[in-house]
């Protein structure tokens, strides 16, 4: 029997789940720098194109780029680990960077473009990075890989591109795609299950296919 | 986070006289530090000046032979310019060395300079902290001292600067740009603008309310050995226990900065006279007058056999 014979899927749970704590939760610790005239909440619009399509949005200024692309756009490839710029599950490509999609605001982006991990490849016409993921085992629970996948396509870009990295002996030579410099660039995409070896292997083999 | 409003601006003056306009307000621009403090709500602004759209974005020679670098060029592209990298391979170090490829390629110039605290009571709100909360206390003296400071700090802070840019630039001699809402322009030596905390740790620069940090100027090369060696408790993503930057010359003489053991960049011209003498002369120097805990005293053994690895790097 399949879940949603009921009607209940994983993500439905997960919401309703989500908002009967919200209700029992204690709030935040206030604010101790605070001022006395506290704005309500305001609305903005945005305009940006996220895997190709021009999409426009109304937020309240506080929605992150991150709640913005799995809250508005239903995109919950990208995934919200520590909400803090730590562990680089949200990683996303804007205007051809990565960056850590939970540490901006979405009304920053007017006008970028924006490529989630469902950007990047479909289910039946992968991304040459997804599909080394797929073949060389590069992830366990799976929850970091759309972070790791998006950060490791970049990585990638970054070494063509010349960008140096703290492992790079000469800043004045162009960097190559070994080991030593590709786990320096993948620092900022924590993986619990420990999937990096094979991780390394699936960035190798793409790294070598573009030489 | 608590709610504010937020607009975009489009000249470094405008956004200097929307921020006098708006009590509570704050400049926003890579957003690494200041959103990470808002969703704690360490930092609760009522406003966002968002200053992307300002230009300053570029990297631009001065006359005097040294690089005007303006205060929204991504830590990324400066860490990765021909000319810094050439000349000023300290500042590409000390860079590279920080955060990761995703927040290097978000973070500001202006905004590294900014950047708060680590001190783990400074994150917990349910903590006294004289610097989030004036007056309340410091519970980082007697707590968790590991990572704090050891010198420049004060009875009522021990929290470090927790950066590596600014020590590189702090070596460098370089020099902080500012516009004031009164459309006014200083020129602001790096050494003095990171505070002491004394007894007010709460106000961690000298920038008046309001004042917009343009560039970060660097005078011309001095040439020599750059190197900047990060001691941390993960090879990768993790702030200093010890770094050094150092910029040392064929005969010997140099420039040494230190991070992660001071409430700002820590360097004592007078001590690198020393530099000949070898690392131990030239801690001495730079640690005179040091107040560690029992905790982060490693931290005055450490500065000394870094400075001495780093001596021996620039020796070949």
């Amino acid at each position: 029997m399949k879940d949603d014979d009921f009607g209940i899927t994983r993500r439905g749970v997960l919401a309703s789940g989500g908002a009967s704590f919200a209700i029992a939760s204690i709030p935040p610790a206030r604010a101790e720098i605070a001022p006395a005239s506290q704005p309500m909440p305001a609305a903005m619009k945005v305009a940006l194109t996220v895997n190709g399509k021009k999409r426009e949005l109304e937020v309240d200024t506080r929605t992150t780029l991150l709640d913005a692309l799995r809250e508005h756009l239903h995109l919950t490839g990208t995934k919200k680990g520590c909400d803090h710029g730590q562990c680089g599950a949200c990683t996303v490509i804007v205007d051809g960077r990565r960056i850590n999609s939970c540490l901006s605001l979405a009304v920053m982006h007017e006008g970028d473009e924006v490529t989630t991990i469902e950007g990047l490849g479909t289910p039946e016409k992968l991304h040459p990075m997804q599909a080394a993921f797929v073949k060389h085992d590069g992830y366990q629970c799976g929850y970091c890989t759309p972070g790791q996948i998006c950060s490791a396509v970049a990585v990638l870009d970054e070494i063509r591109r010349g960008v140096p990295s703290h492992v790079t002996r000469d800043l004045n030579a162009r960097p190559r795609a070994t080991n030593d410099e590709m786990r320096e660039r993948m620092s900022g995409n924590i993986c619990r299950c420990g999937a990096y070896s094979n991780i390394l292997e699936a960035m190798t083999e793409i790294a070598g296919r573009r030489g | 986070m608590r709610p504010f409003s937020y607009e975009r601006v489009a000249t470094p003056a405008e956004a200097a006289s929307a921020a006098a306009r708006t009590q509570g307000a704050k400049f926003i621009a890579g957003g690494t530090n200041l959103l990470d403090l808002m969703k704690l709500e360490i930092e609760a602004p009522t406003h966002l000046i968002d200053v992307n759209g300002i230009g300053l974005d570029r990297i631009e020679p001065t006359p005097e032979g040294g690089l005007r670098i303006g205060a929204l060029v991504r830590n990324t592209d400066l860490a990765a310019d021909k000319r810094v990298r050439k000349d000023y391979a300290l500042l590409s170090r000390a860079l590279l060395a920080g955060a990761s490829g995703q927040l290097r390629n978000k973070a500001t110039t202006a905004g590294n300079l900014l950047q708060r605290t680590r001190c783990p009571y400074f994150y917990d709100t349910n903590q006294p902290c004289n610097k989030r909360k004036p007056g309340s206390g410091c519970a980082a003296i007697g707590g968790y001292s590991r990572q704090l400071g050891v010198i420049g700090t004060s009875e009522a802070c021990i929290a470090t600067y927790p950066g590596d840019m600014a020590v590189a630039l702090r070596a460098l001699d370089a020099t902080v740009e500012t516009v004031k809402p009164d459309g006014s322009t200083r020129a602001i030596p790096i050494a003095d603008f990171h505070r002491l905390p004394g007894d007010t740790p709460h106000i961690d620069t000298v920038l008046e309310p309001g004042e917009l940090i343009t560039a970060a100027t660097l005078p011309a090369p001095v040439g020599g050995t750059h190197v900047y060696h990060k001691v941390r408790d993960r090879a990768s993503y993790a702030f200093a226990l010890v770094s050094v930057g150092a910029i040392v010359q064929r005969d010997g003489s140099g420039r040494v900065a230190l991070g992660g053991i001071a409430p700002k960049p820590w360097r004592v011209e007078a001590a690198e006279a020393a530099l000949p003498r070898g690392a131990k002369a030239v801690a001495e120097g730079l640690l005179a007058g040091a107040k560690p805990t029992g905790d982060n005293a490693f931290k005055l053994t450490l500065v000394e056999r870094t400075l001495g690895a780093v001596l021996a790097q620039t020796r070949g």
